[in-house]
């Protein structure tokens, strides 16, 4: 372009291109930009030698400090199971009900049981282990398998309805509409009865023929009363503690197609240490007996 | 008769994509078939009205810029700005207040499905249109030569319209292979492919009829954006269909490779589409609107070799302590570090512009935030270097702090040089004297960067925070946080994010307006001065 920019048109410091009226300055990189510059690089080369870089035809220069990021994380793992080992050891050993009469084995489990909680549990059971539909809450002292430290150990080791653990708790509620063992009717006024149980609003006039009914059906596990068999995982159904809704519309779900709530046999992640601290940690939430 | 092989073309696009609908195994392909058949039915119809009529006399605009088609760029840049920081806005109160992924628009406009939407809508539809505009009008501008290829221009203006509307509504349908910033299915990248070979057509065809004897190092940059995008989009997107009636295709990449080539993608995304790309719009617009010359030619060769060069091989630092291998990881983070210089010559070079017109940024509220964006832009380049250090990492890494670092980065960096960029072109293709309101222009300038401090600081608050949280152990080395309470723990600088979020949309709803404005009520140039033609 033939028109230059009057400003700079001649100034001795550009260097004589121009663009739509954009000039140059000929001025020199800066000093300190280019030093910088320079060391960044040396550093690089040093860092590249010091640490595993460059890669080779099969494998990668492994670096002069051998450092690994696969190793650190072992050593550091190696570190703390190391300084761990006496007391989990100790924790192996312990009967599981003697656990919390020592003060030192009881904060270490309740500690180390809190930290695999907020790993593993917290998922399902929420992280402050209040529970969730279908996932029960393990503060209060209403338990389905037990709520000893010896039964919450069982569980955890062997998890619930699970395929993996021969040991596994488990049992099973027919589905009594799927199945057509009981009739709609039938089911309405059963449904109305176990809501009397714990008091909740019912239509009274369901509720005798609804007792008979589940006297026939329900009474085998829940008890004549309907307050549950927990060698059996059958839920207490007079406390107006509900794992899966106390309603009429949950409760008819429940009695038409049943419910089958899992949990994973933990012995095949956790070790024996572990799978105790945890059982120590939920024990000692509020529920435990 | 190019007439008639563009009816046969169309007519069989138009065929298969009613196929396609009948075919479609998804909602995705089968919403994008109709969306393409009615596209190359509407082309169709146009072609036809318009064949064996009389055509302008070719070459008679040889002598003119083709500024109609920046123009539509200005305002797709400014609309889809918009649309991309009001949706970012929605999915940032989403995470603060979980109950506005609503029951009633689940698998449609749940954070999942928005957030792509989001980074695409600002990435690809308000960066990508900024870059095309931008480059379109400083390719002819400093190489004193019209656009080269007559309307092809227009089919890459409209094809990448084309693009980021598929991709879009691909998105909200649950169409996509799940690579981050490479979200669009086979056919999309397909397309896109194609717009871009003819958008690298229509760059070069520019430069190699120019009348300047050098090339505008802005050109340079360009083009190494428009090269290297090429590239990173090709290798990161082969993959094999599971049928040409549906949008699911299996990547060709196995595993640990596979995350190498994404970052690769993802890092050079960055590297090429924000910066060089970027440092192209730089190089032009400051020198303009300052009127001072470039602060150093050497300088500017130096960065810009070194910049390209060491860029490329950065990626690695994503992937950090994963299954890709220590040596990798070594090096993205050796080359990230020595990126460092590279990254800042541009910044040195774009205020060191200003030496001599400093007194402008009392004046000229267009020039701060060209300047405040070449701030951020060395924020955000010493940031980065910084979090691809392994120890920093190791803390920053899925955190938060990540998201402020690519803010301080987008909203600052590219944010604020595309708006001065607006600023600068509206007057000029509309041929008006002057802005609307530079006043509007200051409002625009402190919502957007009050907007950016309160994001970026909210973000290192909570980034840090939970970066401790995640790695806080007791004395016997147990975790002493769930992944929930750390979550928790966030709330309120989510918020706080939020409403940064809606001061920077709102200064860019006051520049849609000012600019609206500036067309419709500035006063015009005078007819003398606005005859653009390249001179000899």
């Amino acid at each position: 372009m033939s028109k230059k920019s009057q400003k700079f048109d001649g100034d001795p410091n550009t260097t004589g291109h121009e663009w739509d009226g954009i000039e140059e300055f000929d001025n020199p990189m800066p000093r300190w930009w280019l030093w910088t510059f320079y060391l960044t690089i040396i550093w690089g080369i040093g860092y590249t030698i010091a640490y595993p870089a460059w890669p080779l035809i099969n494998s990668a220069t492994a670096g002069v400090l051998g450092w690994s990021t696969r190793a650190d994380v072992a050593n550091e793992i190696a570190a703390v199971e190391e300084a761990n080992a006496p007391i989990n050891a100790k924790l192996v050993d312990t009967e599981l009900t003697e656990i919390s009469a020592d003060a030192d084995l009881n904060s270490y489990a309740v500690s180390a049981g809190s930290a695999v909680f907020k790993t593993w549990c917290a998922q399902c059971h929420g992280s402050g282990a209040a529970g969730a539909k279908g996932y029960p809450n393990l503060l209060d002292d209403d338990w389905l398998w037990g709520g000893s430290v010896e039964d919450i150990h069982f569980t955890v080791t062997h998890g619930i309805r699970n395929e993996e653990n021969e040991d596994a708790r488990y049992s099973e509620m027919p589905a009594f509409g799927r199945d057509e063992l009981l009739e709609e009717e039938e089911i309405d006024q059963v449904v109305n009865f176990v809501m009397s149980l714990s008091g909740e609003a019912q239509d009274a006039s369901k509720v005798e023929a609804g007792s008979v009914i589940f006297a026939d059906n329900c009474a085998s596990c829940h008890m004549d009363d309907g307050t549950g068999d927990r060698s059996q995982g059958a839920p207490n159904l007079a406390d107006a503690i509900w794992l899966y809704g106390g309603d009429y519309a949950t409760l008819t779900e429940t009695v038409t197609n049943s419910r089958y709530g899992v949990m994973p046999p933990w012995n095949a992640r956790l070790s024996e240490a572990e799978i105790r601290a945890v059982a120590a940690y939920v024990h000692q939430l509020g529920g435990g007996e | 008769m190019s007439n008639y092989l563009k009816l046969i073309a169309l007519g069989l696009v138009t065929l298969f994509a009613m196929m396609g609908i009948n075919y479609a195994r998804d909602l995705a392909y089968q919403v994008h078939a109709v969306i393409v058949m009615l596209v190359a039915g509407g082309l169709f119809l146009y072609t036809l009205r318009r064949t064996d009529e009389p055509a302008l006399a070719a070459g008679s605009l040889e002598h003119e810029y083709f500024d109609s088609v920046v123009r539509a760029g200005v305002i797709a840049t400014a609309f889809w700005g918009v649309v991309g920081f009001l949706a970012g806005t929605f999915i940032a109160f989403q995470l603060a207040f979980p109950a506005l992924n609503f029951d009633w628009a689940q698998g449609f406009a749940n954070f999942g499905r928005l957030r792509p939407l989001h980074t695409s809508a600002v990435i690809f539809a308000f960066g990508g249109n900024a870059l095309l505009a931008t480059s379109f009008y400083v390719v002819q501008r400093t190489s004193a030569a019209r656009l080269w290829g007559g309307n092809l221009a227009w089919f890459v203006f409209w094809g990448y319209q084309l693009f980021i509307v598929l991709a879009a509504t691909g998105y909200l349908l649950g169409g996509t292979q799940s690579k981050e910033y490479a979200e669009p299915e086979w056919y999309v990248d397909l397309w896109l492919t194609i717009v871009w070979v003819a958008y690298l057509a229509v760059f070069l065809g520019t430069l190699i009829k120019r009348k300047e004897p050098h090339i505008y190092v802005a050109n340079w940059f360009y083009l190494a954006f428009i090269v290297t995008v090429a590239m990173l989009h090709v290798v990161n997107n082969l993959t094999i269909p599971v049928s040409v009636w549906g949008s699911k295709s299996v990547i060709v990449w196995p595993g640990v490779q596979d995350a190498m080539v994404q970052w690769w993608y993802g890092h050079n995304a960055v590297g090429f589409f924000l910066t060089a790309g970027f440092l192209g719009m730089m190089y032009y617009f400051i020198p303009k609107q300052a009127e001072r010359p470039v602060f150093s030619y050497k300088l500017s060769i130096i960065h810009f070799w070194a910049l390209i060069f060491i860029y490329i091989w950065a990626g690695p630092h994503h992937l950090h302590y994963t299954a890709l291998p220590d040596w990798a990881s070594t090096l993205g983070m050796v080359f990230s570090i020595v990126l460092w210089m590279p990254s800042w010559g541009g910044m040195i070079n774009g205020l060191m512009t200003l030496s001599g017109a400093w007194d402008k940024l009392r004046t000229d509220p267009v020039i701060r935030m060209m300047v405040i964006s070449v701030g951020f832009y060395g924020m955000s380049t010493f940031e980065g270097p910084m979090m691809s250090i392994r120890a920093v990492n190791s803390l920053s890494h899925y955190t938060d702090w990540t998201i402020g670092h690519v803010h301080s980065g987008a909203l600052g960096w590219n944010g604020m040089i595309t708006f001065g960029a607006l600023y600068f072109l509206v007057p000029v293709l509309w041929k008006r004297e002057r802005l609307y309101s530079l006043q509007m222009v200051s409002w625009h300038f402190w919502l957007a960067t009050i907007g950016i401090v309160l994001y970026a600081a909210s973000m290192w608050v909570t980034g840090i925070m939970e970066g401790l949280m995640w790695r806080e152990v007791d004395a016997n080395g147990f975790l002493v946080n769930s992944f929930a309470d750390t979550v928790a723990a966030k709330f309120p600088m989510y918020v706080v994010r939020g409403l940064g979020g809606v001061m920077y949309v709102a200064g860019a709803v006051i520049m849609c307006y000012n600019l609206w404005m500036t067309v419709r009520r500035a006063p015009a140039k005078e007819a003398s001065l606005s005859v653009s033609v390249p001179a000899e």
